[in-house]
């Protein structure tokens, strides 16, 4: 059973997780003029952070055995090339994702 | 039969959540499954998924719970796991500035992968925006909110071996990436996004990279942006 120190917990992480995404709205209203910088900045934003969260999708990559990157690769070059191919987001997710799931559960043992 | 047009953004928006419903359930599950263990009720576990809303931080915010840290310490957790989403918020304000009364749940539901949706809408016309970027936030959130339940019902009864599944995200995430790719022909920003964040991980390891990779793309994408103005002056 919950608690009131575990209801306190969620509560602080509740409002600090919504602190993270008000908190550029906020500094930001409508009526406020925003500086040049952060508009141009805010249109090349979403690209690099896709980039970015890419990356941080792939951060326990490790080099020193193939098991440690290989299913990886490949199933990235199966999402590649299905999506070159026949350009379908839902089956070059699910290709690349079944992809993974068969390497990493019957090849590369981790 | 002729859709009418709420009808084609919610059948739009349901098409593109799909790749995030599989994900959704089967990391909501997980999460579901660890709180049964630790012996929550799925009554806690709903309260979790649909107020916090934060896919990493619930799994983080199991230990914390378990360990009764002090709310500071929660806290400062909180704000170190999820300060990529005032990277979010920046790029989207001005896409999110006429959607009214919708606006505050809009922001609230912003996960990685509600932005990743929103901010690359391409098939949908101007009118319809708010109405696809309100369906796919709460789908998203609804099918967190029930994998988080049938997970801590079920509690360790899951019918297969999902050893893998989360690759569905960086899947999810490359497709948008190809797809912007396609769309720009400015590839600068993604060259810098990877770069420094690959910079970051390499020195700074798995666990404490996001951060410093943020400061770097924001740095490096103002530099960038500096000097284009200046040649832009030239020309």
């Amino acid at each position: 059973m919950p608690d009131t120190h575990d209801l306190i917990l969620v509560a602080v992480i509740a409002a600090g997780t919504a602190v993270t995404r008000f908190l550029p709205f906020l500094l930001f209203p409508p009526g406020r003029k925003k500086p040049r910088w952060l508009l141009r900045l805010s249109n090349v934003l979403p690209s690099a952070v896709i980039a970015m969260l890419i990356v941080y999708c792939l951060k326990d990559v490790y080099f020193s055995k193939t098991q440690g990157f290989l299913p990886e690769l490949i199933s990235l070059a199966v999402v590649f090339l299905l999506h070159l191919w026949k350009r379908q987001s839902l089956l070059s997710i699910v290709g690349g994702t079944i992809c993974y799931m068969v390497l990493i559960q019957h090849f590369f043992n981790h | 039969m002729r859709m009418s047009i709420k009808e084609k953004v919610l059948k739009t928006a349901f098409i593109d959540t799909l790749p995030i419903l599989v994900a959704f359930l089967i990391l909501g599950m997980g999460f579901g499954v660890l709180m049964s263990n630790a012996g929550y009720s799925p009554f806690f576990v709903f309260l979790m998924s649909a107020f916090i809303y934060a896919g990493s931080m619930q799994f983080v915010a199991v230990s914390l719970i378990a360990a009764k840290v002090m709310p500071i310490t929660a806290l400062l957790m909180t704000f170190l796991v999820n300060a990529r989403h005032i990277f979010y918020g920046l790029s989207l304000l001005e896409r999110y500035q006429y959607t009214g009364k919708l606006k505050p749940y809009l922001i609230f539901g912003l996960t990685d992968e509600t932005y990743s949706l929103v901010c690359n809408p391409s098939h949908v016309t101007n009118e319809n925006k708010t109405a696809y970027y309100f369906l796919v936030t709460l789908l998203n959130h609804l099918y967190w909110i029930a994998g988080g339940l049938i997970g801590s019902v079920l509690g360790n009864v899951i019918p297969f071996n999902s050893k893998g599944i989360e690759f569905s995200m960086t899947a999810l995430f490359t497709v948008i990436f190809l797809e912007q790719w396609r769309d720009t022909k400015d590839h600068a920003p993604v060259l810098v996004g990877i770069v420094s964040t690959v910079a970051a991980r390499i020195v700074f390891g798995p666990d404490h990279f996001l951060i410093a990779a943020m400061i770097l793309i924001a740095v490096s994408l103002l530099l960038l942006l500096h000097r284009r103005k200046g040649e832009d002056h030239f020309a």
